[in-house]
């Protein structure tokens, strides 16, 4: 009997102990590092013209806010643009740029370019990747007759490189976005 | 031999004195633990001047008895003596149990009756060290699926997590060695922490009736408990190693015991395990991989009237997630279901990538009793758990190596059990419980998927048990048990004003700090309440030859989970949104079991039908589509509603001789929502075994069976496809993730040997073939059936020395 006192005694303290380390500090807020909350593509005319943007965001990222599509305007026909995709973090202030990250691990990542079948623009001359195949931040835009329809980047990571398309190329999807073109 | 003299001049005093004293008192005498019989048992019937000894089944008849009472002491070399009163009326018959103590008094006496029926109305299901052998390089839930009415919810195959009568996670309880496993066990993909080879016995309950583990396992009950060791001067152990075909991996598991004379014993127990890919028939399951170590000491006292023992295990485990279930979104699903084969198969490896997980789990108990003299037994235990859990996604940028998920769970437990003596008609339990968990979620840059929380809970239980007659026992339990959870929980703004919270819980809002800003989140600090009720009635009645009926009924309540409450976010490895809800309450189960065995020395039978009506099931179902950055995901809501559930096992085995024997196994499971009127998801379709077993325990104990497992296709399930725009196709497409697997016939090889090499040491050599004929198939239960066939053959050496 006096040993189950003492065994008792000895748990309850252990027991009293473990719960009084317990401290009421708030919890950190976690500031997610790698969500890409906005995609912006700037196209620039080679040579006089306006320039075209086209940017996704996403603020709450797998929240239940949609994302929100802008185009400032419309493609000219016969124009050849400079295009480039920059990638933000914007739930971190000041926002994170995450092209550059991108571009540091440029072998894992690849840009997609999908045109609808009944928009009449052609996509070539994208960058390459330091082992010389695609990358896709940089690429140039011919727009052909006047026509509308989805334009669609799709960033995968860890595809297969070389590939032959969004189809064969495997990999996760970081991200997705569609916007409507119009070419004059 | 002079107890003999003794009993044999007692008896031929015995002359009848009256005419009226002519009833017969007819029993046996047996052993409390195991209701093996007690061969030379002496009863000496006060009063009577008679005293028997009971023969070589322990049986025994005392004649020309009065119609009277009579104080009966029943004695036996290696028990404790003890005495009963008995009315005889008529002719009566009655069962003695004794506490066998000397020989072979266990430490398991200290959780109560070693290797007992855990609840006695309500059929259970044991595993012997014997059975639980030939999974020595598996899992717990692959030795828990050989058993009927058991299935497991598999992710892959090194996640198996197992499924009583088609429930599981929180609603199965799983008891280490008398410590409630702690861990991480909500959603799917987490199997339970423990090594099934520092399991001794291991006992199943398909159902909540045994409240002394807890009334929440609306589910069953899975209880593991060390080896028996004997109480005398002995020093042994075994050594065990798996060569394994599939995976090219090696398991291998030691244990060394020693124990004395006096009651001091101890035992050292390790395993290590290491697989590289598994295989399907056609390709490589790519990053499949799994490490598994544990190692456990046991050291304790063993007196018959008291005792203490002490117990650490640690388990770590780290195992890869095939890697082609890895995804993004709805796009890159539909592409990875259109393939037949995996999207992504490397060549064979033993090297674990990301998405994995590693596991660490601590456990230690210390716990004392003492045998009060005629009052009963009274046995107090604290036990410490330390679960770390660490999941690695894939991930980009500097966090590349980073877990993306990083878990730690504490939990300290307190208990106090009192069991009354075993010689009375009515026998009763009734403990205390005291519980503190805490949990921390690690910053890993991403947003936390179980928030930080304290959680603290009382429970108090009784159960009473009466022997009405010989063959007629009833039992009743109730307790109760109070939760009180403290949590602290980041939302995102807009998910918090989209569900309203805003308007029903402001309160619970902690205003933001000047130190750290929250961006688009708000922390929040709900606390909850849950005071649930449990509780059990039974009866068993055996009748005719062999024959037996259990009848139970359970009532279990258990409050929501973590993951139920406070999901909001994509889960990665399912590829979807999930999304708990605050304002759940505890579901509620009742279940009523019968169970009809029949047991003759040549055919043996079993039939258990239930029904299990559970109020405010929680289940998840996908509600919306969502369009984020990354592509379109499926929102999967938690939701509550009304469920049942009923079926049947069926167990049946015949000897046809000595050397030959037929085992059967059927067992049946159909689960609805009755608010919708639609079947449950992940319901384990119909499925039977059949086996042809040979052993010759005269030709070095050969065994060879040949079983045959055939799965039915699942025919009822809910329908939960979605269509999403696809921009590469320019069209609509339905992504399936509903339709269940096509039926499937396997065929399994067994085979083991014993070489006896000296007088208490043998070897035991084992060859075991599962997937005989390689063939390709998908289970149903395994969430990676989507992506990848299940595995193909596998050939496994076992060898075992004893010594």
């Amino acid at each position: 009997m006096k040993n189950l006192k003492i065994l008792a005694t000895a748990i309850l303290a252990t027991l009293s102990l473990a719960s009084c380390s317990d401290d009421d500090d708030l919890p950190e807020a976690i500031h997610e590092e790698e969500v890409i909350t906005t995609i912006t593509i700037t196209l620039e005319p080679e040579g006089e013209g306006t320039t075209v943007t086209l940017q996704q965001r996403d603020l709450d990222a797998d929240g239940p806010d949609e994302p929100t599509f802008e185009v400032s305007g419309n493609l000219v026909a016969g124009v050849t643009y400079n295009g480039s995709i920059e990638l933000l973090n914007e739930t971190e202030s000041p926002a994170e740029d995450i092209t550059e990250e991108l571009e540091e691990e440029d072998l894992d990542h690849q840009f997609f370019y999908t045109i609808a079948s009944d928009l009449d623009v052609t996509i070539d001359n994208a960058n390459l990747d330091s082992e010389g195949n695609l990358l896709g931040t940089e690429f140039k835009i011919t727009a052909g007759a006047a026509s509308s329809g989805l334009l669609t980047f799709t960033l995968r990571h860890e595809p297969k490189k070389p590939n032959t398309g969004l189809e064969d190329a495997g990999g996760e999807t970081d991200i997705e976005a569609s916007f409507n073109v119009v070419v004059e | 031999m002079r107890l003999y003299y003794l009993c044999v001049l007692l008896l031929c005093s015995s002359i009848s004195f009256s005419q009226i004293c002519k009833n017969t008192l007819e029993g046996a005498v047996v052993d409390l633990h195991d209701g093996s019989s007690l061969v030379g048992a002496t009863i000496v019937v006060e009063g009577a001047n008679q005293a028997v000894m009971t023969d070589l089944n322990g049986k025994f008849t005392v004649s020309n008895l009065c119609h009277d009472s009579y104080l009966i002491q029943v004695s036996h070399p290696e028990c404790q003596t003890i005495g009963f009163l008995v009315d005889v009326k008529d002719d009566v018959q009655k069962t003695f149990k004794l506490e066998h103590h000397l020989e072979e008094l266990n430490q398991v006496i200290i959780s109560g009756k070693a290797y007992q029926n855990k609840s006695k109305t309500m059929s259970e299901k044991t595993l012997a060290k014997e059975a639980l052998e030939p999974f020595s390089s598996g899992s717990l839930g692959d030795a828990l699926n050989s058993l009927s009415g058991v299935s497991s919810l598999n992710t892959g195959n090194s996640v198996v997590k197992p499924m009583i009568h088609g429930l599981h996670s929180s609603r199965v309880v799983i008891i280490n060695n008398g410590v409630r496993v702690e861990d991480q066990e909500w959603g799917a993909e987490h199997a339970p922490t423990m090594d099934i080879n520092a399991i001794g016995n291991l006992t199943l309950i398909k159902g909540a009736s045994a409240l002394q583990y807890g009334g929440n396992a609306i589910g069953g009950l899975i209880v593991a408990e060390a080896a028996k060791v004997p109480v005398k001067d002995t020093l042994y152990g075994h050594f065990a190693s798996t060569g394994v075909s599939n995976g090219r991996g090696v398991s291998m598991t030691s244990q060394l015991t020693k124990s004395t004379q006096s009651g001091w014993f101890g035992t050292l127990q390790g395993t290590w395990k290491r697989f590289g890919d598994f295989e399907a028939p056609e390709y490589v399951l790519s990053n499949t991989g799994s490490f598994v170590r544990n190692a456990s000491l046991q050291v304790g006292l063993n007196k018959f009237d008291y005792g203490f023992e002490a117990y650490y295990s640690i388990f770590q485990n780290k195992l890869g997630i095939l890697r082609a279930s890895h995804l993004g979104g709805a796009g890159d699903q539909l592409r990875a279901f259109e393939s037949n084969v995996p999207l992504i198969i490397n060549d064979f490896t033993y090297d674990i990538s990301a998405p994995k997980q590693e596991v660490t789990h601590h456990l230690a108990r210390i716990k004392g009793f003492k045998n009060i003299n005629n009052l009963g037994k009274l046995s107090l235990q604290y036990d410490y758990q330390r679960n770390n859990r660490l999941e690695f996604d894939i991930r980009r940028g500097s966090d590349k190596f980073d877990a993306a998920l990083d878990l730690e769970l504490e939990t300290h437990s307190l208990m106090l059990d009192f069991i009354s003596p075993v010689r009375d008609e009515i026998q009763w339990k009734a403990g205390l419980i005291a519980r503190y968990q805490n949990n921390y979620a690690a910053n890993t840059g991403i947003r936390r998927l179980i928030p930080d929380y304290d959680k603290y809970d009382l429970g108090l239980y009784g159960i009473v048990e009466r022997q009405l007659q010989d063959n007629w026992l009833l039992e009743a339990g109730g307790r109760f048990d109070f939760v009180h959870m403290n949590v602290f929980k980041f939302y995102r703004t807009s998910f918090w004003e989209s569900r309203n919270y805003d308007k029903l819980f402001p309160e619970i809002v902690i205003p933001e700090t000047e130190e750290g800003e929250f961006g688009y989140q708000i922390l929040t600090n709900p606390k909850f309440n849950f005071y649930n009720v449990s509780a059990t009635v039974g009866t068993t009645y055996s009748f005719g030859k062999g024959a037996k009926v259990l009848l139970n009924y359970s009532l279990a309540s258990r409050a929501p989970n973590p993951s139920e409450l406070f999901s909001e976010g994509l889960h990665h490895s399912a590829s979807r949104i999930e999304i708990g809800e605050l304002r759940f309450n505890s579901e509620v189960g009742h279940k009523l079991a019968l169970t009809f065995q029949q047991e003759s020395e040549k055919f043996r039978f079993y039939l258990s039908p239930f029904i299990n009506r559970i109020n405010d099931f929680i289940l998840m179902e996908p509600t919306d589509i969502r369009h984020t950055n990354r592509g379109n995901f499926q929102v999967w809501e938690y939701r509550q509603t009304n469920a049942e559930l009923y079926g049947f096992d069926m167990d049946a085995m015949y000897d046809f001789s000595e050397k030959f024997c037929f085992k059967h196994q059927f067992s049946l499971i159909k689960g609805y929502d009755r608010l919708r009127e639609e079947p449950l998801i992940s319901m384990p379709p119909a499925n039977t075994k059949n086996e042809v077993v040979y052993q010759d325990k005269n030709f070095n104990d050969v065994r060879i069976s040949l079983q045959s497992e055939y799965v039915f296709r699942q025919n009822e399930y809910p329908n939960n496809n979605f269509e999403v725009f696809i921009p590469e196709l320019e069209t609509f497409e339905e992504i399936d993730v509903s339709t269940p697997p096509d039926a499937y016939h396997l065929l399994h090889f067994n085979s083991s040997m014993t070489f006896q090499i000296h007088k208490k040491s043998f070897v035991k050599v084992g060859l075991i073939v599962t997937n005989l004929l390689d063939k390709s198939y998908r289970n149903y239960l395994n969430r990676l059936r989507l992506y990848a066939d299940d595995l193909g053959r596998n050939i496994l050496l076992n060898i075992k020395f004893n010594y």
